[in-house]
């Protein structure tokens, strides 16, 4: 097939153009095939610079669109769908020799896919403080919620959300200890992605939730992970950061009627 | 009755709650840009319409769905779609063509356009729009695959005419004739990018004046304008690259007028994708556009 040929000379620079390309007034064919070249590797490299603007800013332009070239020339996209490119970008970074004087570069890449994938995911209204209310106290242990379809949990043994913070305006990393381990629940309320930065046990309480745990069980994993859980702080992350959308309907009180 | 009519209005998903423009209008629009969708809501300025790639909505939910939906309420909508590879050796992706139809079915936009391009490539997407030979072959699979795209979609689309770089040495039909060619057989309308007949002529060492004097005009029903890169092939002669990063060039307002001659005024979009500008810089290119477009409207008047 002649489109295999010519995909293939896209993507590796040492091969040339099919034999079928030719120019209209004698010149090197080659030259004017590096212009379909350039063009996709400049969209795929603007493509993931798009979706990583904080790793962007902690590498310097220069290493980002070096180090995103080789990544983009073995994996191209698999979907048309741009907003999904750069998924497996942070384990490629875990594996780029140089970057590796930066090692929470592949954390805080990941902390931008869930970004990306929290923007475009399903809307669900967010509860608010007066649906919490509404729940019966008395089985509240026995309740499972319904965390927002976008919504992410994720733990980094590096200060990933004191990192991608220093990076919302001017870049400022002076106050932070970047090897503290930090936990963030990523999630949409409305229009604008946030990132919450969650105290010791927050994560484990929200991953059970996430599991469809009840809040009871999700609770005691928490206080198994974290001795100085605290319960009380934990829901009014649930409440403030708008992450739940809804109660699962088995988690409802049997009424004996 | 009214409850009945409440119930029949609600169970129907197919009735649009968008307002029903008849069409894009031969007025000028531009290409939606989301630092723009905030200002556009606010100012609501005079656009005939506004252009999406169609890839950017394919997402479940989020700010590009709420504002395109806020939007959609104020101008007609150009559905545009550049990852639908048509001309591709492989098959059409049928799950590609499903997303399609479900952003149609739910903005119902005035019109859908493609390319006259391939992107894709066995399980890889190029992300560009990469040139086919013009052979009897290429012919009758694009033709093939338009008559596939029109029938799940049930509508007419635009085909885009190409900005190439290289051409084939197994084409045996010129690019007008080709595109004339696919309009004929399949009743597809064609989308008159007026950036790219300057481009590809550039490239290719052919009049653009000729090129548009034989481009089936009765089945143009959009024009693109848009600003190109320029660089030199190995024999120093200008290559232009088709950049969508600068305003329309100087040399491409008089093929526009020129165009205008033949089609009569049509949606005509002004494409910025790259370096994208504040919006007073896109509604000044518009309202060039607007300029061109009355002309040729009175110029039209004085003849009847």
């Amino acid at each position: 097939m002649r489109q295999t040929a010519f995909a293939q000379a896209l993507f590796n620079p040492a091969l040339p153009p099919p034999v079928e390309v030719t120019s209209f007034n004698g010149s090197d064919p080659a030259q004017r095939f590096a212009v379909y070249r350039n063009n996709v590797m400049v969209s795929l490299i603007e493509g993931l610079a798009a979706k990583f603007p904080v790793v962007e800013m902690l590498v310097g332009t220069d290493f980002f669109r070096a180090m995103a070239q080789v990544f983009a020339a073995q994996h191209p996209p698999k979907s048309k769908l741009m907003a999904l490119y750069g998924d497996a970008f942070p384990d490629f970074i875990d594996s780029f020799a140089p970057a590796a004087s930066v090692p929470y570069l592949a954390d805080v890449a990941r902390l931008e896919v869930a970004r990306v994938a929290a923007y475009h995911a399903a809307d669900a209204p967010s509860w608010r403080a007066e649906d919490f209310a509404a729940l019966e106290q008395e089985s509240l242990f026995d309740t499972v919620l319904v965390l927002q379809p976008g919504a992410q949990i994720f733990a980094s043994r590096f200060a990933i959300g004191s990192i991608w913070a220093a990076h919302q305006g001017a870049p400022d990393m002076a106050a932070i200890s970047t090897d503290t381990p930090e936990a963030v629940l990523v999630c949409r309320p409305h229009l604008d992605v946030e990132v919450t930065l969650l105290p010791p046990g927050a994560a484990e309480f929200l991953r059970g939730l996430s599991q469809h745990q009840t809040i009871g069980e999700a609770a005691d994993k928490a206080f198994g992970a974290a001795p100085d859980f605290d319960l009380g702080a934990a829901f009014q992350i649930l409440i403030n950061s708008g992450v739940v959308c809804g109660v699962a309907p088995r988690s409802r009180p049997k009424h004996p009627d | 009755m009214l409850h009945e009519n409440l119930a029949s209005h609600f169970a129907s998903p197919v009735v649009s709650r968008f307002p029903a423009f008849k069409g894009l209008p031969p007025k000028p629009g531009i290409g939606l840009k989301h630092q723009h969708v905030r200002q556009l809501i606010e100012t609501r300025p005079k656009l005939g319409f506004l252009e999406v790639h169609a890839e950017n909505y394919m997402g479940a939910g989020g700010p590009p769905h709420h504002y395109l939906t806020l939007l959609r309420e104020i101008y007609p909508l150009s559905l545009h779609g550049v990852g639908l590879s048509i001309g591709s050796e492989g098959p059409l992706d049928q799950d590609h063509l499903a997303r399609l139809k479900a952003l149609i079915t739910r903005y119902q936009p005035q019109s859908f356009s493609e390319h006259l391009a391939w992107s894709t490539h066995e399980d890889a997407f190029l992300n560009d729009l990469l040139p086919v030979a013009y052979d009897t072959e290429t012919l009758n699979r694009v033709c093939d695959h338009i008559d596939q795209v029109q029938t799940v979609l049930s509508r007419k689309m635009l085909l885009e005419n190409p900005s190439t770089y290289v051409a084939f040495k197994n084409s045996s039909w010129d690019e007008v004739d080709f595109i004339a060619e696919i309009s004929r057989r399949t009743g597809c309308g064609l989308l008159l990018d007026v950036n790219n007949v300057q481009v590809t002529c550039t490239n290719h060492g052919r009049s653009p004046i000729a090129y548009l004097d034989a481009f089936p005009v009765e089945a143009v029903g959009e024009i693109h304008l848009a600003g190109y890169a320029e660089a030199t092939d190995s024999l120093g002669a200008r290559l232009l690259i088709d950049a969508h990063g600068t305003p329309v060039a100087p040399d491409v307002w008089p093929l526009y007028i020129h165009a205008l001659r033949r089609t009569g005024p049509k949606p005509s979009l002004i494409e910025w994708d790259n370096d994208v500008p504040s919006l007073d810089v896109l509604l000044a290119e518009a309202a060039k556009a607007d300029l061109c477009l009355q002309a040729e409207a009175t110029r039209r008047n004085g003849i009847h």
